[in-house]
């Protein structure tokens, strides 16, 4: 467990310059296609001049060609096939698929294919690619907005990444095009322009499988990930002038998951909630919680909470009643656990 | 189907590649018959879906192809897998569920693969390879290395969203990509005469600009001929063909179907259409192989089997460890 994003060991330690989650995720691409002839990148609309829905590859069909990044017609089943495919004669595809809800087209080639065919080959395959995809925003409805990640931790076989700033989209995304497996990572629309830091504009990476402290405390840990963590870091400056000293343990990575920072983290504390934009019922946190329970039993000061999404799709309207936990429901959460 | 065959050979093949096209058709077909004896007797742990029948296909189709290209397979893999040059003692270590298998004994029938063979694999999902082979055809493009990706897929996979996006995405991006529709006339228990909304599931290149072959599935030249005008149009950087083969299949979709949807036009395939006697007809007619030859093949053949199934019996199983490897490179 690292303790802050920063200190994370780079590979290069150039200079940085200020970077947009978004700019952030074009230079880990720009550098893996300088880097690896066998790095293609394919996708709706991602050449330019679109260079994609949140311009994240905008720049790089111009600099490396239409054949390495390539535009493809909307068909996610083919797309994500296509990757597997050129992954099994050599390649390092990055696939694009613009929402994170429209998986449901292409599950099949996810979970049956890329993730399986190296278990049923006895080893012989070997599936080096990423798909890169973005949760919307509630304002785009039902079908843009839902973040499911527990369908792809459900299936063994695929790593599944979702950071929370821009440092962390770069070194992780490079993380994930160079890993031999299948990796899902889990881009924000909401993150992607909202976050801006200094970034390595260099060859940087993140370990896959190392949560991070974002924030250290003493009294409840808050095991977070991707845009909740943000939530988390605001709620924990308005409890700590309550005197309530939350600590925001940031995943980074859900599979592999790093359960030995958990436990360190809640094992000090006592105390845990388990907070994601993903529905609560069989959510992420549902395994978070129950691996906790399982192993801190005796230790724990009071029940492991659980705050997500409701179980409902996702409504277009706003008027206040917020699809995702907000910071006031995880301090109410906190301090009723404080109670304990 | 005649009894002579044209001079010269249809596809220029000589005496041996002959041989070799007879010593495929007759090992696929001495495997799925062993294999329905096997399974009958319970000593195969899994399910199987037998290719007797539609040897000529994978057959046809594979004597063009070398170590630059691949093929994506169905649940009747079988035949792919031979034709492609997986090692049949592997093979059927791998339906018993062996240690020694193709696969270590965890893919089974519907997953043997041999990626050192450009086999990516059988496969339990139908239409589940067509979008596989977009992408090994778009290496080969990618690095102008000639080869081809072809896919082989039923019928019932012909009407699978997955086998028309990758016809639409091969033809768009010029890709060397062959896509065989192996049409046995049922998916599973239903007749395609149904299901496929067109004459011929050939009619559908069209829709996707590009050419629409029907080829007689039970005629190993027909089939040649077809697949090596379509391979060496895409080897040039011509794109994709769909080839429509038809034929029937001599067992039931899986083994222990009762084929309660059809009557005996399988006896009458096997008597009056027959892949391997009409290809023994037709060469033995010419003089360039002789049923001596022929026969001493089938003997070899048997040999084979015989051992592939004695070994593979005393092959150990996997262990618990074994099953619990290969999920991830790293974690």
């Amino acid at each position: 467990m690292t303790t802050t994003a920063e200190s994370t060991t780079t590979t290069s330690q150039d200079e940085t310059t200020r970077m947009t989650m978004a700019v952030a995720m074009n230079s880990a691409l720009d550098l893996a296609l300088d880097g690896d002839e066998k790095v293609i990148l394919l996708g709706e609309d991602i050449a330019d001049p679109a260079g994609g829905v949140l311009k994240v590859t905008r720049g790089l069909s111009s600099k490396y060609g239409t054949g390495r990044v390539r535009a493809t017609p909307i068909s996610e089943t083919a797309i994500i096939g296509t990757a597997i495919g050129a992954a099994l004669a050599g390649y390092r595809p990055v696939a694009e698929i613009m929402f994170m809800d429209f998986m449901g087209v292409c599950l099949d080639q996810i979970t049956n294919h890329a993730a399986k065919l190296r278990y049923m080959s006895g080893g012989h395959s070997t599936i080096p690619i990423t798909i890169r995809t973005t949760v919307g925003e509630q304002r785009f409805g039902a079908q843009h907005s839902q973040s499911l990640e527990a369908w792809f931790m459900h299936t063994p076989g695929i790593k599944v990444v979702m950071p929370s700033t821009a440092i962390e989209a770069k070194g992780l995304l490079a993380s994930c095009v160079a890993d031999d497996d299948p990796c899902l990572f889990i881009e924000n629309v909401r993150l992607a322009f909202s976050q801006k830091q200094e970034v390595p504009v260099g060859d940087y990476r993140i370990p896959l499988g190392e949560a991070d402290v974002k924030r250290p405390g003493a009294d409840l840990s808050v095991i977070t990930y991707g845009p909740a963590v943000h939530t988390a870091l605001a709620t924990a400056e308005t409890l700590a002038d309550e005197g309530i000293d939350l600590e925001v343990v940031d995943l980074r990575t859900l599979i592999p998951l790093d359960m030995a920072s958990v436990m360190d983290s809640v094992a000090k504390t006592r105390k845990a909630i388990v907070l994601h934009d993903a529905t609560t019922f069989c959510g992420p946190g549902a395994e978070i919680a129950a691996r906790i329970t399982e192993e801190l039993f005796g230790k724990l000061d009071a029940p492991v909470k659980r705050l997500g999404a409701g179980y409902h799709p996702a409504p277009y309207a706003p008027s206040g009643l917020s699809y995702l936990p907000t910071s006031d429901e995880l301090a109410d959460t906190a301090r009723e656990l404080l109670g304990y | 189907m005649t009894d002579t065959l044209p001079t010269p050979v249809p596809g220029g093949l000589d005496a041996q590649r002959l041989r070799e096209a007879y010593r495929t058709m007759r090992t696929i077909r001495a495997f799925e018959e062993r294999l329905h004896e096997e399974f009958a007797s319970g000593d195969i742990p899994g399910f199987v879906h037998l290719y007797a029948g539609e040897e000529a296909s994978a057959t046809g189709v594979c004597m063009h192809l070398d170590d630059r290209d691949s093929i994506a397979s169905t649940h009747r893999g079988h035949g792919h897998c031979i034709a492609k040059g997986v090692d049949v003692k592997a093979m059927m270590a791998e339906i018993y569920g062996r240690r020694t298998g193709a696969c270590q004994g965890k893919g089974g029938s519907m997953h043997i693969a041999d990626l050192s063979k450009g086999m990516l694999g059988a496969n339990g999902i139908v239409g589940g390879g067509p979008p596989l082979i977009c992408g090994t055809a778009l290496a080969s493009k990618q690095q102008n290395t000639g080869g081809v990706g072809v896919a082989f897929f039923g019928d019932g996979a012909s009407n699978q969203g997955t086998t028309l996006e990758s016809l639409n995405l091969a033809s768009v991006w010029g890709l060397p990509a062959i896509f065989v529709a192996e049409n046995n006339g049922f998916a599973e228990a239903t007749a395609s005469a149904w299901s496929v909304a067109a004459d011929n599931i050939a009619d559908r290149a069209a829709g996707f600009g590009i050419p629409g072959v029907i080829v007689d599935g039970f005629d190993f030249f027909a089939v040649h001929e077809a697949a090596g005008e379509a391979i060496e149009r895409a080897r040039g950087g011509g794109g994709p063909t769909l080839i429509e083969v038809k034929f029937t299949r001599y067992y039931g979709h899986f083994e222990g179907d009762q084929q309660s949807y059809r009557l005996d036009e399988v006896k009458q395939a096997r008597e009056t259409v027959d892949c391997l006697k009409a290809f023994r007809s037709r060469v033995t007619g010419t003089g360039l192989l002789d049923e001596a030859g022929l026969e001493s093949i089938d003997g070899e053949v048997f040999a084979l089997i015989d051992a592939a199934v004695a070994e593979a019996k005393q092959a150990p199983r996997p262990t618990r460890s074994d099953l619990e490897t290969d999920v991830y490179v790293s974690y």
